[in-house]
């Protein structure tokens, strides 16, 4: 079974799958990537190795929620979605996974006759690659809102103040009136 | 049909190049892309401030519009800087390229663009002055890491020195100690001097030196503003707070930024001031000519930085008062606590600082006679001297954004976390590593606060909004205070993409929430107008 060689070389395969991403950044940037386990001072490192890691069992798994694959994919998307990256190279890494796991695993998959299995799972990695266009869009999209909420939050204070000034001004109005309507 | 008889194999329409490009740091060329950069500032703010080469342009354009003499404007900045500044000398000579800072900035490591490295970041200045200022350069040239000045380095600077946010927390891990945020301030002068300069840094500066703000508020509008939150003090409190403006012979003049008094969440925080100098009697006022504790000058020039500090110095003067009290700001601690006193001081027309209610007297501030909000108020409460209901505060889950001056610049990191666990009875730590002088910069600061290059704020803000979202993980933190009205602004938009659903705060919002007024009536709204203790999210029902 597929499967079981997938769980079983999970290590491997998630480790170079991690590699293969981190490869997309300028070498003094992977570098530094590869190197710093805090996640606090390397959180780059840190949320795309989750992402990846959750990405990969959650393909695994039966069953598994789209949120949760969602979840992970974030994770990895969100930051790359705002990295200097086209849309395609930002979501290149889901392609990717192919080409690891017929690295890793190919001598076996031959052996045992396992390329309908691999069909099968390669078919289950492009629905992730329509999943993960979805994220990138969704993160594009907050982007843009997130611009147009500052300009708008900008807009509404200055309106605001203009009404204050016109409140208190109409105020000062009726009481500079007010004693010539009482005499 | 098959594939052989297209001119197209699909395999050719398949062909992508994953590998980042393999550039040398030496080549200076830069895709000004959407998202990442800032706008160029419209003339006429310029012409007010009678700056260099007033004219449209926009940093995606081919022709910058540079002067003809360019060059020679730029060798002369420098040379007069380096004869100027033994600092700038000294940080241009000393760097050993040790790679202490590499992985320290924000901006590298949300980036992951080497020349966000501030060793690189400053290299790109550095490597010009070798070519041209050194001997050694002059003679071996790339060989001992020179690089020529050129149109694109001129461009390369622009697009790397506004995309630094002078936080300086690489500064804190250089073993020379080199301030690289002065680096960064350097290379914006020399930017300046062929008018290239960006509308979110210089615009607020010209609308300060005309008017005494950022946002060109004029005096009447000023005081409606105040008057609006005095009003809105009374709604919630029942208290008619005093509202001295202008008023000569005060111990105390107050200067808080504009966002306290134009944009929420500053407003809540700015109610907080105006209750706690009420409830304690402070004989103090506000000014509408110092009515800016920013100062939008560091990002751009030293001239400016002390033209727009003196005023505040003036407005003193003029009022006879004691001494300055200053808000929630940022970066105005770093121009008071390390600039003003070689700038515009010594301020010996006034006393030093004492507080009237607690009789402290305010030592670190003997020579520029300012003291920070924070420091005051945690004075006031070590010594009891107000009443306080933290449990008003008991939907709120807290946590503490140290911001980049106050920590770096002046060491204020005990102060408002001693007010903050005043007020609430939950707060919690974000980890080690991102806090105190370590803090993470909200990646809006020294003039990109702007719309146009989120995409840059969000990867420089990743760092922040990473330790944030642990802490909502951990420990459900809602809140998120802090003492400048820069990231009152900015980690509004980063809290909303890399931590949805905390929300931003002031530290004096929370103390207005807490503070039990004599002749209060009973509380039932916080400083928004909502319910108090509702928890965040809430729908009405």
């Amino acid at each position: 079974m597929l499967r079981d060689l997938l769980s079983r070389k999970r290590a491997r395969i998630v480790e170079k799958w991690f590699d293969v991403i981190l490869e997309t950044y300028p070498e003094d940037t992977s570098k530094f990537l590869k190197k710093g386990k805090d996640p606090f001072a390397n959180p780059v490192r840190h949320t795309i190795l989750q992402g990846v890691e959750g990405v990969y069992d959650a393909l695994l798994k039966e069953g598994q929620s789209p949120e949760a694959l969602n979840d992970f994919l974030d994770k990895v998307i969100r930051i790359r979605a705002v990295q200097d990256f086209s849309p395609s190279q930002a979501l290149a890494f889901v392609f990717s996974l192919k080409g690891v796991i017929r690295e890793v695993l190919g001598k076996e998959i031959r052996e045992n006759h396992l390329h309908d299995q691999l069909l099968l799972l390669e078919t289950r990695i492009d629905a992730l690659a329509l999943r993960a266009f979805d994220v990138y869009m969704g993160c594009r999209e907050e982007i843009y809102e997130l611009r147009v909420s500052e300009v708008k939050r900008m807009r509404e204070q200055a309106l605001r103040l203009l009404e204050r000034t016109d409140r208190v001004f109409q105020k000062r109005k009726e009481d500079e009136d007010a004693p010539s309507r009482d005499s | 049909m098959s594939s052989e008889e297209l001119d197209i194999k699909p395999e050719d329409l398949l062909k992508f190049d994953y590998d980042p490009p393999k550039q040398d740091w030496m080549d200076p060329s830069v895709a000004f892309r959407k998202g990442t950069y800032c706008y160029s500032c419209a003339p006429k703010h310029l012409e007010y401030l009678e700056m260099a080469n007033p004219r449209e342009w926009q940093p995606h354009d081919k022709d910058w519009k540079l002067p003809e003499n360019w060059k020679e404007i730029v060798f002369e900045g420098m040379r007069d800087r380096l004869s100027k500044y033994r600092s700038f000398q000294l940080f241009m000579d000393i760097c050993v390229r040790c790679g202490a800072c590499a992985d320290k900035c924000h901006f590298f490591i949300g980036s992951g663009d080497p020349k966000n490295m501030p060793v690189l970041r400053a290299e790109l200045l550095r490597s010009v002055y070798r070519n041209d200022f050194t001997a050694v350069g002059k003679i071996l040239g790339k060989l001992a890491g020179g690089r020529e000045l050129t149109e694109d380095v001129i461009k390369e600077w622009f697009y790397y020195f506004y995309q630094c946010t002078e936080c300086r927390r690489c500064s804190v891990f250089c073993p020379y100690g080199i301030d690289t945020a002065e680096i960064t301030m350097m290379a914006r002068e020399l930017l300046n001097l062929l008018g290239l300069n960006i509308t979110w840094a210089l615009e607020p500066a010209a609308n300060c030196q005309r008017t005494g703000n950022h946002l060109g508020i004029q005096p009447h509008t000023f005081k409606d503003s105040l008057e609006f939150f005095q009003d809105e003090i009374e709604d919630i409190t029942g208290v008619k707070v005093n509202l001295p403006i202008s008023k000569k012979g005060a111990d105390v003049l107050f200067v808080t930024p504009s966002g306290d008094y134009f944009a929420d969440p500053g407003t809540f925080t700015l109610m907080g001031y105006m209750m706690l100098f009420h409830e304690i009697g402070l004989d103090y006022t506000w000014s509408p000519y110092a009515s800016e504790g920013g100062n939008f000058g560091l990002f751009n020039s030293h001239e400016l930085m002390k033209q727009l500090n003196a005023k505040i110095y003036a407005e003193a003067k003029r009022l006879g008062v004691k001494w300055i009290l200053g808000g929630e700001c940022g970066h105005m601690w770093r121009v008071v606590n390390q600039y003003m006193d070689t700038m515009n001081g010594p301020a010996d027309f006034l006393e030093e600082p004492v507080s009237p209610i607690t009789g402290t007297k305010f030592e670190n501030a003997k020579s520029t006679k300012m003291v920070h909000i924070a420091e005051f108020t945690a004075d006031l409460m070590k010594h009891n001297k107000v009443k306080l209901d933290p449990s008003r505060n008991d939907s709120l889950r807290v946590t503490f954004h140290d911001s980049c001056n106050p920590s770096r610049a002046m060491g204020l990191l005990e102060e408002p976390r001693h007010v903050l666990k005043s007020v609430c009875n939950h707060f919690y730590e974000m980890p080690e590593n991102t806090i105190r002088e370590q803090t993470y910069c909200c990646a809006g600061g020294a003039g990109l606060g702007t719309d146009e290059n989120m995409e840059m704020r969000m990867r420089g803000g990743f760092p922040r909004g990473n330790a944030l979202r642990h802490v909502q993980e951990k420990h459900d933190v809602n809140r998120l205070a802090c003492v400048c009205a820069i990231d009152r602004a900015t980690l509004i938009p980063l809290a909303d993409y890399w931590a949805p659903g905390v929300v931003v705060t002031g530290v004096h919002e929370l103390v207005g929430n807490a503070l039990v007024m004599k002749g209060e009536k009973e509380r039932e709204l916080d400083m928004r107008g909502d319910p108090l203790n509702e928890m965040e999210g809430d729908e009405d029902v």
